[in-house]
């Protein structure tokens, strides 16, 4: 019961707390740490599949596609 | 209409809009008091009549594998969509930009963890119908060890690893391959998906019919499709490297 | 307690929906429209929650133990992975938009060219 207020309650923090990041890169990071927080509070709500599927999912791919977009748009910004 | 405007406007609607919302979320049951009976039943006959003790697996691959044939063409068009859309820049066939690797303990750990997330991925995958795992989750776990060797090498050594027409024709089969186990199945018992072959003892690989099946084909087909969106992915971000010549 | 989890997820909805709407910069878009998708994902699963209810897995379980419910599980799976690959059909179409137009902000992109 403990257990299941507090990854709720991070859950929601941690996504409110992505929506205000505003400078990419960092977004990305915060994003990381929401979906450990989702991990925990899948785990949390008795759902091991859901709970592994967010964890390869959040880990591997979503930091993958977002920093190589990331970079490709940063680079013709700078001043010549 | 300027910013300013559409922010007022957004939150006189996002007023009206979370009242509404929390107005229907009050309506449900509250949280812990489930009340239907779809669930309650399948939890009743799942294991004893597929023979499969992760219920959610079986539901996934034969309750309801034709929801799962529709998740599968989506990611199936969506890869298809990003080759399509970053199609249209350079191509760098054998270029060599400039991110190999240098430190040899960095290459030499991440090489020896590849073959153990490969096999991680794929036990994950095999024993998707007797404890959590199935084929989304190991197929996303096979394309991370892809991930893991341009990590700890370079960009060469990846595209020699997982050249694309191989790609293309592993996440065709695997798609295919789905289909056709479901026209087998309505050729011999006479429903589409149906399961035809023998099950065997609940909790031992040897188990779930068809299951098995129809969990390796989406195994691959997901495997596949994520290397091949890695693939343009990390074709866009070697061009941001000096010394990457284009190919005309 | 009965409705604190529905509570989450509608805030995460709203807040997303804000996030969407006066964003910047497609990728902080692409993201805050991915925490929207995370709150149907939390909607789904305590829908579907028994109280003292354990995963639905029966490895050595005996078969009449309280379970979850599974099928609410079996959506919300399928819909993690391929929510990844949309995420990454729109961070393809941003990386087109800025190589016509040079930016990433959608407020300057307002003109239609040929």
């Amino acid at each position: 019961m403990i257990l299941q207020l507090i990854s709720f309650t991070a859950v929601m923090v941690l996504g409110v707390l992505v929506v205000l990041s505003f400078d990419p890169l960092r977004q990305v990071m915060v994003n990381g740490v929401f979906g450990l927080s989702l991990v925990v509070l899948f785990v949390v709500l008795q759902a091991p599949d859901v709970g592994l599927s967010e964890l390869v999912v959040g880990t591997v791919a979503f930091p993958l596609v977002l920093l190589a977009t990331i970079a490709r748009t940063k680079e013709t910004q700078r001043p010549k | 209409m300027s910013r300013r405007q559409r922010l007022t406007l957004f939150s006189v609607v996002a007023l009206g809009l979370s009242g509404f919302v929390l107005w229907a979320m009050t309506d449900l049951r509250s949280f812990g008091d489930y009340a239907g009976t779809y669930g309650v039943l399948l939890n009743k006959v799942g294991v004893s009549e597929r023979h499969a003790s992760n219920v959610v697996g079986a539901i996934v691959f034969d309750f309801r594998g034709f929801d799962t044939l529709g998740e599968e063409f989506i990611l199936f068009s969506s890869v298809m969509g990003v080759a399509f859309i970053l199609r249209s820049s350079l191509k760098i066939k054998d270029q060599r930009p400039l991110d190999a690797v240098s430190n040899d303990a960095t290459r030499t750990v991440g090489g020896l963890m590849v073959p153990i997330v490969l096999i991680m991925g794929l036990w994950l995958a095999a024993y998707g119908y007797v404890t959590p795992g199935g084929g989304f989750q190991g197929g996303v776990a096979i394309a991370s060890a892809a991930v893991l060797v341009w990590t700890a090498t370079s960009y060469r050594a990846f595209a020699r690893l997982t050249p694309a027409p191989t790609l293309d024709a592993i996440e065709g089969a695997g798609a295919a391959a789905y289909v056709v186990v479901g026209l087998v199945g309505l050729g011999l018992d006479g429903a589409f998906l149906a399961n035809f072959l023998p099950l065997g003892t609940a909790g031992t690989l040897a188990s779930a019919g068809s299951i098995g099946l129809l969990n390796w084909a989406s195994a691959f087909e997901v495997a596949a499709a994520n290397i091949l969106l890695y693939r343009e992915f990390f074709q866009e971000y070697v061009q941001t490297f000096p010394g990457v010549r284009e190919e005309r | 307690m009965a409705y604190y989890p529905f509570v989450v997820a509608a805030v995460l909805f709203i807040v997303g929906l804000y996030g969407v709407v006066s964003s910047r910069n497609y990728i902080h878009l692409a993201v805050c429209l991915t925490v929207m998708q995370s709150s149907t994902y939390l909607t789904l699963l305590a829908i579907g929650y028994v109280h003292g209810g354990t995963a639905p897995i029966y490895v050595g379980f005996p078969k009449h133990t309280r379970a979850v419910d599974p099928v609410v599980q079996a959506l919300t799976l399928t819909d993690v992975v391929v929510s990844v690959v949309v995420l990454a059909l729109i961070l393809a179409l941003t990386i087109q938009a800025h190589k016509r137009a040079g930016t990433v902000d959608p407020d300057k992109m307002t003109e239609m060219h040929g």
